[in-house]
């Protein structure tokens, strides 16, 4: 939005400028600390980039961490697509149930909530001794440790974030709209599929683009259900800045990561735009 | 293009929300092809027993037929009612064709035929040039427009219309209506139209149903209803009414009459007599004279204030009891009247005035 004029410009930013100051010095500034690292650790020049590039290690954790993205966005979009119509449109009691199922895991730590599952999956966890004590199984099923069990944890954090947007996008849709196509006489799958599916699209591509930019930045979940072997890039970043002194190629991974989500962001948000304006089709 | 028209027959509706009745016992024939107009203030039950015709809602109780077919339990996606929706109700992410082309889509018309029949009425409601635009795009008169030809589309035998003019300013509204009208009488569809616009009822309606807290008070033709209404409510919602309370109510030679300030007024005949009535006349159908009426009824007033509404004026007046008159004279005759002094006779002819319950 424009300002009008001159005297409110000046509350607007003063209002504004804490934020900006908050995030050029906590995370502006040590970003530049980190791409100046890439470029000058251990010596000046791009040579982290040309091993950034040519490792086969490091292409493969991108590769691994972009498929486990995609799955979990996937799965969380579409598991929360189907939550949140019950929630918007269910009964009442429909409602207060998903409300307690969505948002209280949202309060409780990241930590918490991935040593859950490894409490539930684990080899000696509830579900496999469970099982074995039926006598269901043998011996424990290895249901930890992979890449199901990362994007399983994955999706069950990343759900209630998906469910903000589609809620928004599914409470604008006009009842009347949809009592018309009724009226017409389309059958309820044919509503959806031609009227409620696409008016809600821009909530759908809302929650696609926040739930696939927070997946490829995670690192206590796959950290901890992965167990060192779904390592994904925030893991090997960790990897190269901590446990082995090589702090260039680290900081060169962090700043590729950052530039992909960025062109990630500025390619959906400007789809986004054209699903909105609806000049798109 | 012509539609087999269906008449529906209401037999005691119903309709229940909780505690609250919404409808009680409603009884309606609606004739196959009549443009039949449901009039009420809001929260009358006007909306509720269209959306019950269209099959959006079930009845509590009552019986709904169509062409004598029992349709109470049908759904609305089977009774395939055109409906237009306040607001439109139109498909923002499909185009002009694109909306008017999904109830032929539903119905598995072929492509062929659906572009030819989405072509014709997109010339039969003046949108040629507005095919490809989205609904967004276009003015509140042309939404209407596609509303309209996407509810007449697939033919159906009942157009059902809820306030579909509120959006609109007054003119285009007027055309808009004119609008309506004509289609209704190129499709030969019966029209069910809903609003709380009483002019809007007189002047597009074939007949008219009046709601009132969830009860339908009176239907017929709109001269019908509004010169002969059964009751003060339906009298007053249909335009403003004078009401003389009048005592000894008794039938003369003329018809029914009654005593007002000493005086016997007449009216046409009426089955209530003895006791109290309230005489109602039109403010249109009274004149003003300086002598009391050699024949027609007549009562002393005087003067209390004018309104200027341009073609007409507006007289207010007060009997010697303090009973309020209101006449309405074209402004020219209305000068001359002014011109008499305060004092005058407020007259009007026996068939003009009609007894109404006291209590209605």
């Amino acid at each position: 939005m424009m300002m009008r004029n001159r005297s409110a410009l000046w509350p607007a930013l003063a209002l504004t400028a804490p934020l900006v100051l908050f995030l050029a010095c906590a995370y502006a500034l040590p970003f530049l600390g980190v791409a100046l690292w890439s470029v000058t650790l251990p010596e000046l020049g791009t040579g982290q980039y040309q091993r950034l590039v040519g490792d086969p290690l490091v292409l493969s954790v991108f590769l691994r961490t972009f498929r486990i993205c995609l799955v979990v966005t996937v799965v969380a979009v579409a598991a929360a697509y189907a939550i949140t119509y019950v929630w918007v449109r269910g009964s009442r009691l429909q409602r207060r149930i998903l409300e307690i199922c969505i948002f209280v895991p949202f309060w409780i730590s990241l930590l918490t909530r991935a040593f859950g599952w490894l409490a539930l999956l684990s080899n000696r966890g509830l579900f496999n001794s469970w099982m074995q004590a039926l006598g269901l199984i043998d011996s424990p099923l290895a249901l930890v440790r992979n890449e199901p069990s990362v994007i399983a944890g994955m999706v069950h954090v990343l759900i209630p974030f998906a469910v903000l947007p589609l809620a928004s996008a599914m409470r604008a849709v006009d009842e009347r709209v949809l009592l018309a196509a009724r009226g017409m006489g389309a059958s309820r799958l044919r509503i959806f599929w031609s009227v409620f599916l696409p008016l809600t699209l821009p909530g759908v591509i809302g929650a696609t683009l926040i739930v696939f930019v927070f997946s490829l930045g995670f690192f206590v979940t796959p950290a901890i259900l992965g167990g060192g072997r779904s390592i994904m890039v925030a893991e090997l970043v960790y990897l190269r800045m901590f446990q082995s002194p090589d702090w260039g190629l680290g900081a060169a991974i962090s700043v590729a990561l950052v530039l992909i989500v960025a062109a990630l962001m500025a390619l959906l948000s400007r789809f986004a735009a054209l699903a909105l304006t609806g000049s798109g089709k | 293009m012509t539609t087999r028209a269906v008449g529906i027959q209401a037999i005691g509706i119903g309709k229940s929300f909780g505690h609250f009745e919404a409808l009680r016992d409603i009884s309606l024939d609606i004739a196959p092809g009549e443009f039949l107009t449901l009039l009420g203030p809001s929260g009358s039950g006007k909306t509720t027993f269209l959306m019950l015709l269209a099959g959006f809602q079930a009845a509590s109780t009552g019986r709904l037929l169509s062409d004598g077919i029992d349709i109470t339990n049908s759904r609305a996606e089977d009774r395939s009612f055109g409906m237009v929706f306040q607001g439109y109700a139109l498909f923002p992410h499909k185009s002009v064709a694109q909306n008017i082309a999904f109830p032929l889509q539903v119905r598995g018309v072929g492509r062929e035929e659906i572009a030819r029949r989405v072509d014709a009425i997109i010339a039969r409601v003046g949108l040629v040039g507005h095919e490809k635009k989205r609904p967004a795009m276009l003015s509140g008169g042309q939404q209407q427009r596609v509303a309209l030809a996407r509810a007449l589309v697939f033919e159906p035998p009942v157009l059902l219309l809820d306030e579909p003019f509120s959006a609109l300013d007054k003119h285009l509204r007027g055309r808009m209506q004119e609008e309506v009208a004509r289609l209704h009488g190129e499709f030969g569809t019966t029209f069910v139209f809903v609003t709380h616009d009483q002019s809007e009822a007189l002047s597009l309606s074939s007949r008219i149903a009046i709601f009132n807290n969830g009860r339908l008070l009176q239907a017929g033709a709109p001269r019908d209803i509004y010169e002969r209404p059964q009751s003060r409510f339906v009298a007053e919602f249909l335009g403003e009414i004078n009401l003389l309370p009048v005592a000894e109510v008794g039938h003369c030679s003329l018809g029914t009459s009654g005593l007002f300030e000493g005086m016997r007024l007449r009216a046409p005949r009426h089955e209530h007599v003895g006791g109290r009535a309230m005489l109602a006349v039109r403010p249109e159908h009274m004149s003003v004279s300086a002598e009391p009426p050699s024949e027609g009824n007549g009562v002393a007033a005087r003067l209390a204030n004018t309104t200027y509404l341009g073609a007409a004026m507006r007289l207010a007046f007060a009997t010697r009891s303090g009973t309020p008159l209101t006449v309405t004279l074209p402004s020219e005759v209305a000068g001359r009247v002014l011109a008499r002094g305060p004092d005058v006779w407020v007259t009007w002819s026996f068939d003009n005035g009609f007894l109404l319950p006291e209590q209605s």
